[in-house]
């Protein structure tokens, strides 16, 4: 177990590297350090001398790839994009463009976007397999068949519209909750509960469906007649067959995401005011600020690669048959 | 005029030619027909094939460009759909005014010409004429009932000539529910001549803040709308079937390499991908003003690098699966057959693994066309989507956004873009399923 984490933690490290070149080439392929220069400085007034000092400040004075004036093994090392690599892989963001401490930013903005994020991903999980588990109990009746056509009718719409009808509706009209904003604490609550249900509702329609369709494949399985030939109610059956079994499939789709939850909602933020993660990127892709998109390509990189290897120790965990 | 085709035109076009031909081929495969026959047995298939047929022929008249040169004000590139909708395409109100309204929405101030005051008064809308909706509704009901008769009839008959020869495959098409299908052609055809003609003297579907029409505005989203769901795929499928398929058949150092390759693509935040992607766009583009003559180029030319790095993001999941599907049916006894007859690698990999990918490749990309459509709206939200000049529903909703929040509400705007979106999405996922339903051999339909 412990030798595959650090084989895993292991393989990380050249994909992160990887991620790191496609982002470092789509920046500097367009954008050199001169164009930076020159953006940050202000384009009028600005002499060789002034976009050399600025450059030397920023770090952004060494080759790309490749230093010929270097010797040896630094001729590699000290590049610009493996010093950048490396400052990332230690979690030093540096300053974003607008020279806003990066790091600070992102562990103020996490709290924000994690009590919108955490709650509609649990709420959803348990509502979307309980209305699965009701239909796969009712499975073939009209009860099953409307509430097929619901989904798909949820799924079809585009996430925007519930958005702005639940802010229309529940906050112009009813008045119930603030359109938005955000507040520390035990306030904050009042914020959150809007972002919450939409995000929910939204996700309804494919979530019970892929939920129902997993279920039901476990139905068909032989272990599930035995149960009922023994003269199991079909509830039981439900609870203590079905229900286990098709966690399994649902863990490799629900674990990979939760080291995500961190990165927020890009839109439901923005829509909300939320100042968190995600409005805190669109903010960034909106001001073309690329270390900032940067930073976030790397952490959201980072995140997405611990869920993997979550849902590989979730598996061991839970399913007997595996062993890492 | 002559013909004038933008760079997405022309692969429209292509994807057309492809797609046909490939359809052609399957064809020819009596088990491939038979297939593709089940699909149209059920009712709800019919229906949303159909409604797609409608939007794939708006957008198909909307991807004809013809640049007039005769006009007073310089060189116009104008599509079919906007010679059809001219009465439309040049003609502005000031402001909002509601779907049929005849006077604007907002009051403006005026001079009184009898009294000598300043007045504040709802101007009349200067491109509607109103006093003929009775005479115009019948017209449209008529047209759009005309036009349905003369195609259905058309077909009732090419079907009653038909069907003396009995052959399996007049079999397989009598199963279809024709009348379903009748029905579906008839209400839209209907429907649609009736907002055409009534188009002529109201703004069907109001016009937005700066006046523009909406009825216009979105049918000419339908091609942004179409083109991103349906072009991606141009892109998406060599790159995923010519690794997946590599990776699965060889296997070693290129198999090595590929899954590093999409596992590193994948671990991106796809949005963060995509708007990386379009910054550096818009900064190459707006390096080389040489690329394009005109907004519309420009606009066309952002779509096609936008469909390019869609293409080149999504690619992985399909690379993926087709991988492990592939792994499996190399070990099957035919490709070892065919390895034991001396079959080149090449053409086993074409021949014999490939076409058993097909249902994989099929469904993927159906599924995929809904989600693209709703992605536009979200990446032009966040400002990383299509030209902000281009008509797009998301651009109509990233406009009309605070329109929610004035009092009174003005709807029009979000209520035509999301109209427009949902009934192609919602078709489009119940056509999808149902292909999921008879190609997936997993589905026990």
């Amino acid at each position: 177990m412990i030798g595959y984490l650090i084989r895993r933690i292991l393989y990380a490290v050249p994909i992160l590297v990887g991620v790191n070149l496609i982002t470092f080439v789509l920046f500097f392929m367009v954008n050199t350090p001169d164009d930076m220069a020159r953006a940050q400085l202000g384009a009028k007034q600005t002499t060789p001398a002034m976009i050399q000092a600025w450059k030397h400040e920023h770090g952004y004075d060494k080759p790309l790839f490749y230093n010929s004036s270097a010797k040896g093994i630094e001729q590699v090392t000290d590049t610009l994009f493996v010093r950048e690599s490396f400052r990332l892989f230690l979690f030093d963001f540096g300053r974003s463009d607008a020279n806003r401490d990066i790091a600070e930013d992102i562990k103020s903005r996490m709290g924000p976007s994690l009590s919108i994020a955490l709650p509609t991903f649990l709420i959803a999980l348990v509502t979307n397999i309980t209305l699965a588990l009701l239909l796969v109990l009712f499975r073939g009746s009209v009860f099953d068949l409307s509430m097929m056509i619901v989904a798909v009718m949820i799924m079809s719409v585009s996430g925007l519209f519930y958005i702005i009808a639940g802010q229309v509706l529940f906050s112009k009209i009813w008045h119930w909750v603030p359109i938005s904003g955000y507040a520390e604490g035990w306030e904050s609550i009042k914020f959150v509960l809007l972002p919450i249900a939409i995000g929910v509702f939204a996700g309804l329609g494919a979530g019970v469906r892929w939920y129902r369709s997993i279920f039901l494949e476990q139905v068909h399985q032989d272990y599930v007649r035995t149960a009922r030939a023994k003269g199991l109610s079909e509830i039981a059956v439900l609870f203590r067959h079905i229900l286990p079994n098709g966690m399994l499939p649902i863990l490799t789709g629900v674990v990979v995401v939760i080291p995500s939850l961190f990165m927020g909602s890009l839109i439901m933020e923005s829509f909300f005011g939320i100042p968190g993660l995600g409005s805190y990127t669109i903010d960034a892709i909106n001001a073309q600020d690329f270390a900032i998109v940067k930073a976030m390509v790397f952490l959201g990189s980072v995140l997405y690669i611990l869920g993997l290897i979550l849902t590989d120790i979730s598996y061991a965990l839970f399913d007997p048959r595996v062993t890492l | 005029m002559s013909l004038y085709l933008l760079w997405t035109d022309i692969l429209v076009w292509l994807l057309v030619v492809v797609m046909a031909t490939s359809f052609w081929r399957m064809m020819r495969s009596p088990l491939a027909r038979e297939r593709w026959y089940r699909i149209f047995h059920a009712k709800v298939a019919v229906a949303s094939a159909i409604v797609l047929g409608f939007y794939v022929v708006i957008a198909l008249s909307d991807s004809i460009h013809f640049k007039s040169t005769d006009s007073g004000y310089g060189n116009q590139i104008v599509s079919l759909l906007d010679m059809a909708m001219v009465h439309r395409k040049s003609t502005s109100e000031r402001t909002y005014s509601a779907p049929f309204a005849d006077h604007e929405y907002t009051r403006s101030i005026v001079t009184d010409e009898a009294q000598k005051k300043r007045v504040q008064r709802f101007l009349p809308l200067r491109y509607v004429q109103t006093g003929h909706f009775l005479r115009d509704t019948i017209e449209g009901l008529g047209t759009g009932i005309l036009f349905a008769a003369l195609l259905i009839g058309l077909h009732l008959w090419w079907r009653a000539r038909s069907a003396h020869k009995h052959s399996p495959a007049s079999e397989l098409h009598s199963s279809i529910p024709w009348r379903t299908a009748y029905t579906v052609f008839a209400l839209l055809s209907i429907l649609l001549a009736w907002l055409y003609i009534m188009s002529f003297s109201y703004h069907v579907l109001g016009t937005d803040k700066v006046g523009g029409d909406l009825f216009y505005a979105s049918l000419k989203s339908i091609r942004t709308g179409v083109l991103i769901g349906t072009l991606t795929t141009l892109v998406t499928l060599p790159l995923a079937v010519i690794l997946g398929v590599s990776a699965g058949y060889f296997r070693g150092w290129v198999d090595d390499l590929i899954q590093y390759l999409y596992t590193t693509l994948s671990s991106i935040p796809g949005v963060l991908l995509i708007a990386a992607g379009v910054l550096m766009m818009q900064v190459m583009m707006e390096s080389h003003p040489e690329w394009f003559a005109s907004t519309l180029e420009r606009s066309d030319l952002r779509l096609l690098f936008l469909i390019m790095i869609l293409g080149v993001t999504s690619w992985t999941s399909l690379c993926r699966m087709l991988r492990a599907e592939t792994l499996r049916i190399a070990q099957m006894d035919y490709v070892i057959a065919a390895q034991a007859f001396g079959v080149g690698r090449w053409r086993i990999m074409l021949r014999h693994i490939v076409p058993n990918l097909m249902h994989i490749i099929l469904i993927s990309v159906v599924l995929d066309f809904s989600g693209l459509v709703l992605a536009e709206a979200v990446l032009s939200y966040v400002g990383v989507g299509v030209d902000p000049t281009m008509y797009s529903w998301g651009n109509m909703i990233n406009q009309a956004r605070l329109e929610m929040a004035r009092e009174p509400m003005v709807w029009w705007s979000l209520f035509s873009a999301f109209s427009f979106m949902f009934v192609l999405v919602l078709a489009a996922n119940l056509f999808s399923d149902r292909v999921q339903q008879v190609l997936d051999p997993r589905s026990d339909a």
